[in-house]
């Protein structure tokens, strides 16, 4: 049995009246790739912006065996709990070069950075060739491939990412979603993938859970739940 | 002729202080939105703390370059303190509030630092000690260069441009310009946020210190409400470059001190002061984001 590198219990999200998270519990296994799956609205981002402590919550969160609650965001980046925020979070101000330094902003070893950049070319050429442009000059995809390079150069122990696949076209999501697996199969990456787009979250996840308004509704193997009459019939369209 | 180039030369040092000045409330508002009005009273500590230091040190018994850069590293302390304790105590615990609520707050500090000056250091005028003295260097006709112009305008530009360096060439600047764009985004990266904008205080209120020295020997009549007229001047010049712009606060205060003393030269000196919020109605007017700034609309 593999290390459990995310727990959570019984986790809370309220904005002043409203609850958008209402106590749900998960967790996540050393090289797993689980998805969160639910529609607009569900808790999803929710969910991943207190993980980082981006929003206060209620509930046990613990990374690696130690509590998260309470610790700034800056801290939980630091213990390599690393988020690709929905709409990517990009700093349209800052090159394309900047913005991956960024990802890197609390490493010393700066050789092993510039080969990981490298690496990061491998997986995404044309990042390289538009290294000192504005990131605000990227197309939609080109701009999800510098989130996911920049959080990679975070040195992640758990990558969450929150709908990677939002507004791009679908040539480009099936590229995400092949360097997703990639990233799992090769590196041993572990990942929680946020998904509105069911189907390929389910297909390319060892487990997943389903999220509706603020609650865990169903769980399981992502094959499982790909086949299942209740999932397909909510999320696949039938 | 030889006049006007003698105004333009007066008006590009008054313009080098409002841009000093306007560089601070533009780079809080860069990162907070905020328009932090107590940026003028951190200027008026400035002055002050150069006042009060020279009845311990007598700076001004030996006038000369050491004493005016002793003076200058007491009042960039001094402020970036103000600055700090003033982020830390009034915005901080406000950080998520109503942007009304924090500007309220801002204009209280501003008010409880001038009537405490006054009650502090009295109300009536103290003469800035001279830590340097002014020599005319160049008359040629009637154009007049003094010591006091080159070192205003050469000042001015090593600050600015140490501040160009410190946040476009290093990490800790790559740091405050994402905190610019995105605070969640920034943190993200594990950037300490918080220890960013700090940062900012500390870089705008050292400028305010180096602009407290240079206008305190040029004008060196100084007292608790100094900071209110010049303040405004300065905030009029960042909106008019842009709020949240860098070079927009730097041409915004040139243009702010040229168009200042041509008013004074050419038209009357009674509307010295009316000329910045006349400019400041013109921008809303015309143009509210200012010369380089982009145009955001708020969203609802
Ligand atoms: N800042 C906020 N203030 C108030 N309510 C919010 C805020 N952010 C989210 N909500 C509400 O919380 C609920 C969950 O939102 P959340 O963004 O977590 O959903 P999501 O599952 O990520 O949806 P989507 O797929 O559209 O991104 C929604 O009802 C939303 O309206
Ligand atoms: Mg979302």
């Amino acid at each position: 049995m593999s290390k459990e590198i995310l727990s959570v219990q019984d986790l809370k999200v309220n904005y002043g009246p409203i609850e958008a998270v209402k106590g749900i519990s998960f967790d996540v296994y050393e090289g797993e790739v689980v998805s969160l799956i639910g529609s607009n609205g569900a808790g999803k981002s929710s969910t991943l912006r207190a993980l980082s402590s981006l929003i206060a919550y209620s509930g046990q969160v613990s990374f690696l065996g130690e509590p998260l609650n309470g610790i700034a965001a800056h801290k939980v980046v630091k213990k390599g709990l690393i988020q690709t925020p929905e709409g990517r979070g990009i700093f349209l101000n800052l090159s394309v070069r900047e913005n991956l330094e960024l990802g890197a902003f609390l490493r010393k070893d700066r050789s092993n950075i510039k080969k990981e950049m490298d690496q990061c070319f491998d997986l995404f050429p044309r990042l390289k060739e538009r290294l000192n442009r504005s990131a605000g000059t990227l197309s939609g995809g080109e701009q999800q491939m510098l989130a996911i390079s920049r959080s990679l150069l975070s040195k992640p122990k758990l990558l969450m990412l929150d709908e990677p696949s939002l507004g791009l076209a679908p040539k480009i999501v099936l590229q995400i979603f092949e360097i997703i697996k990639k990233l799992n199969k090769e590196d041993g990456l572990s990942i929680l993938l946020v998904e509105q787009n069911a189907a390929m979250a389910l297909k390319s996840s060892h487990r997943a859970y389903v999220l509706e308004t603020g609650k865990i509704t169903l769980s399981g193997k992502g094959e499982e739940l790909f086949s299942s009459d209740a999932v397909r019939k909510a999320y696949l369209g039938g | 002729m030889e006049d006007f180039l003698q105004h333009v030369l007066n008006g590009l040092n008054l313009g080098a202080i409002y841009a000093l000045i306007a560089l601070g409330y533009t780079m809080v508002y860069g990162v907070l939105q905020l328009i932090n009005f107590a940026h003028a009273e951190v200027y008026m500590l400035g002055a002050f703390s150069i006042y009060y230091s020279n009845k311990w040190l007598h700076l001004s018994d030996h006038p000369g370059w050491t004493s005016f850069v002793i003076s200058i590293l007491i009042a960039v302390m001094v402020c970036s303190l103000v600055g700090l304790t003033i982020e830390r105590l009034a915005y901080r615990p406000l950080r998520g509030a109503p942007r009304l609520n924090v500007l309220i707050t801002a204009i209280g500090v501003s008010l409880f630092l001038q009537f405490s000056g006054q009650a502090v250091f009295g109300a009536d005028p103290k003469l800035f000690p001279q830590v340097l003295q002014d020599k005319d260097l160049i008359q040629f006709g009637q154009i007049q260069i003094r010591s006091f112009d080159l070192t205003i305008i050469g000042v001015s530009l090593a600050a600015m441009a140490l501040l160009h360096f410190l946040i476009h060439h290093t990490k800790m600047g790559m740091a405050i310009r994402a905190v610019r764009h995105s605070r969640s985004s920034a943190s993200l990266m594990g950037i300490n946020v918080d220890l960013m904008i700090s940062l900012v205080f500390v870089l705008g209120s050292s400028l305010a210190g180096v602009g407290a020295v240079l206008v305190g020997l040029k004008y060196p009549k100084i007292d608790p409400l100094m900071g209110m007229l010049i303040g405004l001047k300065a905030f009029v010049a960042a909106v008019l470059g842009g709020i949240g712009s860098l070079p927009g606060a730097v041409v915004g205060g040139l243009l702010m001190g040229l168009s200042e003393e041509m008013v004074v030269a050419y038209l009357s000196s009674t509307y010295r002061d009316a000329l910045a919020f006349g400019l400041l109605i013109v921008i809303l007017v015309f143009r509210p984001s200012g010369l380089f700034g982009k145009y955001e609309v708020e969203k609802v």
